[in-house]
């Protein structure tokens, strides 16, 4: 079973009311159903098509289709290292590497205490700032080994 | 200099409204309600506005070919910026998100729109949420909701975040994705502004070709059209990134030399390497070698030189450069991004990434330049929407300029085993 938080009942609330069909509303619940849940479950996947009015396998083909929802549970942090070109021509593999090694982790693993997951990501629109990392969402860029570690150090 | 966009982008606290109203922000409302909306399209198609999402399509010419006397209509902004070496439209939303909703408010009266949306990429949470905030605060003081400054006109405007798809900045995927789901082109005609989001008819526009619109109801189309080339009117956002010494975002004039962007406005290559090669318009366009590093940055003349314009953003490489291997980052990137929907994008990039990983690898044979082009052809002009021609842009290019690249990875590859 997948019951949405009173917090999240309200936000839907204002959602629904953005879109004269309420279908609009998918990738909004998605990103909603993760917040909560850290990831996209299968009930979440079936509580959201009740809602939209769509079936379970039309929202898990929408939700498989974008890459920020995850279908498995990840961890805490999910750091996104940009490797696309204008981060490659500024070192962002051997940054990763560092991260990695760090870590004790591959790219796509999570660590034991299920605190950080490593991913590679294509281009953030953060090019003129390379080498350019996400933790959930927030940009750090310009990035050097040493702002990594006081980025990671930070993260509780 | 010459500074429309970036005007002022650096004033303290400008994402909130009191701010950007002491800058002069949201006077051109009231000056475009004292007008018939069809005006404000003519002033814009006078200007020479051309959209700065890639494709260059005249501003004010798409505003016309809206169906006529269907509604309702759509504004969506399109804030999906996801082409590999720009980051303009981040730094407006993140500094000015302001400007973006006065292009918007204008743009909607100009069409007789009373929805609008701007649809930003996912990775950008932080970003719409100031939007958000702006939005509230544009609502506050009546510049949205209904009857706006007593014109009779209504809009209402709202965020929709994205969630991780390159392909969502294309128009009609965009829309796919905004009524929720798999963000898949859609066969045009008919184009949005016929037949859009809803099915209804809609306007696409760039972030920035929107904030270009108060300048322009302010100022007049003259003063827009007095910027600029010939054909290529105003100025233009230009992200400079790689091997320069002050990569950055650069308002240019149209018609500067990409020498003068590379030098002047990003300080030179770094270390005082040599420029090897450029990208002048993301990751979609051709790339160029040093030699034509005079060429105007504009759309007719890096047309005339082989490339385009794009979305404005120049990635630069200096003469460490293995070009392959940057060729193959986006090619990884066009295999990861490709839809699916059609066979010559899904398979091609695949098959493309694999050689080139191969000849990267030093595991490549000479024969597969010429497969690589072949796939190039069978590509080219054959996929349903442009990411597969965008796709075959960097590798084509860099065959055609920097083959003594491949060859040199080509003659140290492993003899193979008999
Ligand atoms: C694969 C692909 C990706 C695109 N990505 C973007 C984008 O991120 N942002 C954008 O404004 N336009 C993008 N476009 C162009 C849009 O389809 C459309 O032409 C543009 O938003 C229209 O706005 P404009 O006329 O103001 O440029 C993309 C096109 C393609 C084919
Ligand atoms: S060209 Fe590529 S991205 Fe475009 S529809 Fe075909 S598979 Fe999808
Ligand atoms: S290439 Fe890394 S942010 Fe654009």
């Amino acid at each position: 079973m997948f019951v949405f938080s009173e917090a999240a009942e309200s936000r839907i609330e204002k959602i629904l009311a953005k879109y004269p069909f309420k279908k609009s509303a998918m990738l909004p619940l998605l990103t909603l159903a993760q917040e909560q849940e850290g990831y996209v479950t299968p009930e979440a996947m079936i509580e959201i098509g009740k809602r939209l009015g769509a079936s379970p396998a039309y929202v898990e083909s929408v939700c498989t289709f974008y890459t920020m929802y995850f279908t498995k549970p990840v961890g805490k942090y999910v750091i996104k290292f940009c490797i696309n070109i204008s981060c490659h021509l500024n070192g962002c593999d051997n940054l990763m590497d560092y991260t990695t090694n760090k870590l004790g982790i591959q790219v796509g693993e999570t660590t034991a205490d299920k605190k950080f997951t490593i991913l590679r990501e294509e281009c953030l629109a953060a090019c003129s700032e390379a080498p350019v990392m996400q933790v959930n969402n927030k940009y750090y860029v310009a990035l050097t080994p040493e702002k990594v570690d006081q980025v990671l150090a930070a993260l509780k | 200099m010459t500074q429309i966009l970036f005007k002022g982008i650096d004033t303290p606290n400008l994402t909130s409204i009191d701010v950007y109203e002491k800058q002069g922000g949201y006077a051109a409302l009231a000056k475009a309600f004292a007008k018939e909306p069809d005006e404000i399209v003519e002033m814009v198609k006078a200007s020479g506005l051309r959209g700065r999402g890639g494709a260059g399509f005249p501003c004010g010419l798409k505003w016309s070919f809206l169906a006529k006397d269907v509604f309702p209509r759509y504004l969506c902004c399109n804030s999906d910026e996801s082409e590999p070496g720009t980051c303009k439209d981040r730094e407006l939303l993140m500094k000015t998100p302001h400007l973006c909703i006065e292009g918007m408010i204008l743009c909607a009266y100009a069409c007789r729109i009373e929805t609008a949306y701007n649809y930003i990429r996912g990775e950008f949470e932080e970003y719409g949420e100031i939007m958000d905030r702006a939005i509230a605060e544009a609502y506050e003081r009546g510049y949205l909701g209904k009857n706006i400054m007593g014109s009779g006109f209504n809009l209402e405007m709202y965020t929709h975040m994205g969630a991780g798809a390159y392909i969502c900045g294309e128009e009609s995927a965009l829309l796919t994705s905004l009524e929720g789901g798999r963000g898949e082109p859609r066969m045009k005609p008919p184009f949005p502004a016929v037949e859009g989001l809803y099915a209804k008819p809609t306007i696409v526009n760039n972030t920035e070709t929107l904030c270009v619109i108060p300048f322009i109801v302010n100022n007049g189309p003259e003063a827009y059209a007095a910027i600029g080339t010939e054909k290529s009117k105003g100025t233009k956002l230009v992200s400079v990134s790689g091997h320069v010494n002050k990569p950055g975002n650069y308002e240019i004039v149209l018609g500067t030399p990409i020498s003068e962007i590379i030098d002047k406005f990003a300080g030179g290559i770094r270390n005082g390497n040599k420029l090897k090669a450029f990208i002048p318009g993301g990751s979609s366009v051709p790339m160029l070698p040093a030699d034509k590093v005079d060429t105007p940055y504009d759309y007719e003349s890096l047309v005339a030189a082989g490339s385009m314009l794009g979305s404005g953003a120049l990635i630069v490489m200096d003469d460490t450069t293995n070009v392959v291997a940057e060729v193959l980052r986006i090619t990884s990137f066009y295999m990861h991004e490709s839809c699916g929907k059609c066979t010559p994008c899904r398979e091609g990039t695949r098959w493309m990434h694999q050689i080139l990983l191969e000849i990267q690898n030093k595991v490549g044979k000479p024969e597969q330049l010429d497969l690589l082009t072949d796939i190039c052809d069978n590509m080219s002009f054959k996929c349903f929407c442009p990411l597969g021609d965008a796709a075959i842009a960097p590798v084509l290019s860099s065959i055609k300029y920097f083959r003594a690249d491949y060859e040199e990875l080509l003659a140290s590859a492993k003899a193979p085993v008999a």
